[in-house]
């Protein structure tokens, strides 16, 4: 094949086709080492897990199998259910309150105020900062002693109390505010971006028709803004899922276990008290939620793009 | 998942990475005294080692109470390429030698005598199979009461020396302004607070049957309901600021005297030494109220792993041989804040508070009474350690829980640990 400019396009169009030989081969050969080592770390470890999961396996692994007896272990284990509950309390409370005030916020800075840029950013900055420094500020603020209750009560307000974290019932609610901080301002930013690309023309009809402005928001916009809020709960949730390093940093899973998640739970057990057998059953389960949460997830994106 | 993912990728990486063999004639010894008193001791041992012409390979791995080594230790044992020694303590080296892992120091220790230098409790440790396989390289003490004379004077209160004494001397204390006693809510932490207060209350008897032998009985008898109830009082003397704080700031609450007692290891005297205070004159130290007659001892060893090459078995025996050597034992200890491991040796460089302890060591060795720590990975494996800290914690941070739903959970956490 001569390289003139004239012939020069042909092949390109025909790359696909088996001709194309090694111009075909190539980004396949390229990607290869990437894929072989995805699937051997990733995938491999993830099914290396589930057989750990099913052995008895404590300070290192071991290939004598027991079956599901480190589940069954695992929903004895009263620790495991704190942990688990708490992933509820938490990650309901963390998706739902990020998204009310993410929503908030985001419509509250769409009215065209001036400066909308710094406040934009003053809402953003906290999902710069890393979960470890999100709880360690917050484990000073809560701290009966340093923070906000020696602040108001040092104001006079003698009979003030904000001592949550201290107290085994409340303390997994200040994961959720540190979290919520952190992430609200994140929500916000998709919301605005969500806002800004629905159409005046729309609004503006609405407004025609005489629609006060919360009913134009509640009823025209919002509906609008669906896969925003659904984006938005995905990467909420999984963040609320994989919660290590704040419980870590803000509550070292204490008082007691009380805060305990399962992720810390999981690395507890298989790094610490040479469970590796019962922490990798939890990681399962773990897998498992996540999965529960993904799956639909990617079967209706995939949907969309089909019918779109 | 994606947690355990993401280590096991580091784990894999920091094999690969770190897996380079000691060479001959070379020991590699993996450690975390990284801190900067415990690495001017580690320094020590390397010294003595280059002088005597061998090779050290130091390989340490920082932080969280060796959490961190541990994992990067097994990744290196099951890949095949165990380093020479590495600091293993308690009853996991028991766990490495049912493994097959590590080698025998018997020629060592039979040329230095060792049967007759270390205490019979010690050497058990030590040994896995009737072998020795691991050299002790310090001894700290848990049971200690630590004190501010000034908090104390304030409060007209001496030094409690049974349990009713010191919840009274609690009590005068919070009368006078101070939180009585400092303590940070980790559970290990709680678990120390907890062993101190159930060796003062019930005795060094009860605390091997329950702690260390797991006895059901003991474990959810009337005594340990009665030890539950005590170590639930002493919540009463703390502040309200506890929960997550580390060890060292409560010792510093001592320190400035804003508290009067800390329930903690002899570990807590290096913060009274970088404060440049002198014990016996600006803090006081003593056996936690009640255990005078009792020793919780918590050993940092070196186990040594089964090496092929002679010249590097050559230097791993030398290399256990240097450390119980009173050079490295004084230098280690010293700046450590533990005592060492032989009983021995000239004790007047150390401070007053170490040579009681010396002192409790060896009466206790003889008269019953030392016990290995629970709170410190001593007494039992490392399973059944976090199942008893979970009921420990819970049971102290709840406070509607009785206390015979604690001990009845004490029972099974012994039995459903593991497989």
């Amino acid at each position: 094949m001569k390289n003139t400019p004239a012939t020069d396009l042909a092949p390109v169009a025909k790359r696909p086709t088996p001709s194309g030989g090694f111009q075909a081969w190539l980004p396949r050969l390229v990607l290869a080492p990437s894929v072989a080592i995805s699937l051997f770390f990733v995938y491999g470890f993830m099914l290396w897990t589930f057989v750990l999961s099913l052995t008895s396996s404590r300070m290192l692994p071991s290939y004598d199998f027991v079956g599901f007896g480190q589940y069954a272990r695992l929903m004895q284990n009263e620790r495991w259910w704190v942990a688990s509950t708490n992933l509820m309390i938490f990650g309901v409370l963390f998706v739902v309150i990020c998204l009310a005030i993410g929503a908030l916020l985001a419509i509250l800075l769409d009215q065209k105020i001036r400066q909308e840029g710094a406040l934009r950013t003053i809402y953003l900055y906290p999902m710069a900062l890393s979960f470890i420094v999100t709880g360690v500020v917050w484990k000073w603020l809560l701290n009966p002693q340093l923070g906000i209750q020696a602040m108001v009560q040092s104001w006079g307000f003698e009979s003030f109390r904000f001592d949550w974290i201290t107290d085994p019932d409340m303390a997994i609610y200040t994961l959720v505010i540190a979290a919520v901080w952190q992430a609200s301002g994140f929500v916000m930013a998709l919301f605005l971006a969500g806002l800004r690309g629905i159409d005046d023309s729309i609004i503006k009809a609405a407004q025609l028709d005489g629609a006060s402005l919360p009913r134009i928001y509640l009823r025209v916009v919002m509906p609008c803004l669906r896969p925003v809020v659904f984006s938005a709960v995905m990467i909420l949730a999984h963040i609320a899922i994989k919660s290590f390093d704040l419980v870590v940093a803000l509550t070292g899973g204490g008082p007691g276990y009380a805060t305990d998640l399962p992720a810390t739970f999981m690395y507890a057990h298989a790094f610490t008290r040479a469970q590796i057998g019962l922490g990798s059953a939890s990681a399962m389960l773990m897998l498992g939620g996540v999965l529960a949460i993904l799956i639909p997830y990617l079967y209706s994106e995939l949907r969309s793009r089909k019918h779109g | 998942m994606s947690t355990l993912q993401k280590t096991t990728l580091a784990l894999a990486l920091a094999g690969a990475t770190l897996a380079t063999t000691a060479h001959a004639n070379e020991v590699e010894v993996l450690h975390w005294w990284t801190s900067g008193g415990e690495a001017r001791a580690a320094n020590v041992l390397k010294e003595l080692m280059e002088a005597e012409g061998y090779g050290w390979q130091d390989f340490a791995v920082a932080g969280g109470g060796g959490e961190t080594a541990m994992t990067v230790l097994k990744s290196r044992a099951m890949s095949g390429n165990p380093p020479s020694a590495a600091q293993i303590k308690g009853p996991e080296i028991q766990e490495w030698g049912e493994l097959g892992l590590l080698g025998d120091l018997n020629s060592v220790a039979d040329a230095e005598g060792w049967d007759e230098l270390l205490p019979d409790v010690v050497a058990d440790i030590m040994r896995h199979d009737g072998q020795y396989v691991a050299v002790p390289v310090n001894v700290h003490r848990v049971n200690w009461l630590w004190a501010n004379p000034e908090v104390l004077e304030a409060a007209g209160v001496e030094m409690p020396t049974t349990l009713d004494e010191f919840f009274e001397a609690g009590e005068a204390i919070r009368e006078a302004g101070f939180v009585p006693l400092a303590h940070g809510g980790q559970a290990w932490q709680d678990a120390t607070v907890f062993e101190s207060v159930l060796l003062g209350g019930q005795g060094s008897e009860f605390y091997q049957q329950a702690l260390v032998e797991l006895d059901p009985e003991a474990l959810g008898g009337e005594q340990m309901i009665d030890a539950l109830e005590d170590f639930k009082r002493t919540r009463e003397l703390m502040d309200e600021g506890m929960p997550g704080r580390d060890w060292n700031i409560a010792t510093a609450m001592v320190i400035q005297g804003v508290a009067g007692f800390q329930l903690m290891g002899d570990w807590a005297k290096g913060e009274f030494t970088a404060a440049g205070l002198t014990a016996g004159e600006d803090y006081l130290c003593a056996a936690a109220p009640g255990t005078q007659n009792a020793f919780t001892f918590n050993i940092d060893s070196l186990a040594m792993f089964r090496v092929s090459d002679d010249e590097e078995r050559e230097a791993q025996q030398a290399l256990a041989r240097l450390v119980l050597e009173p050079t490295f034992q004084e230098a280690f200890n010293l700046a450590k804040g533990s005592i060492p491991a032989r009983p021995d040796l000239d004790m007047s460089e150390f401070d007053s508070c170490a040579q009681q302890s010396l002192a409790d060591f060896q009466r206790t060795a003889e008269e019953g009474g030392l016990v290995p720590s629970m709170a410190h990975g001593m007494a039992v494996r490392a399973d059944i350690q976090g199942a008893i800290f979970d009921v420990v914690t819970n049971y102290f941070n709840d406070a509607d829980m009785p206390a015979e739903e604690a001990a009845e959970r004490m029972v099974s956490a012994a039995q459903a640990a593991s497989f």
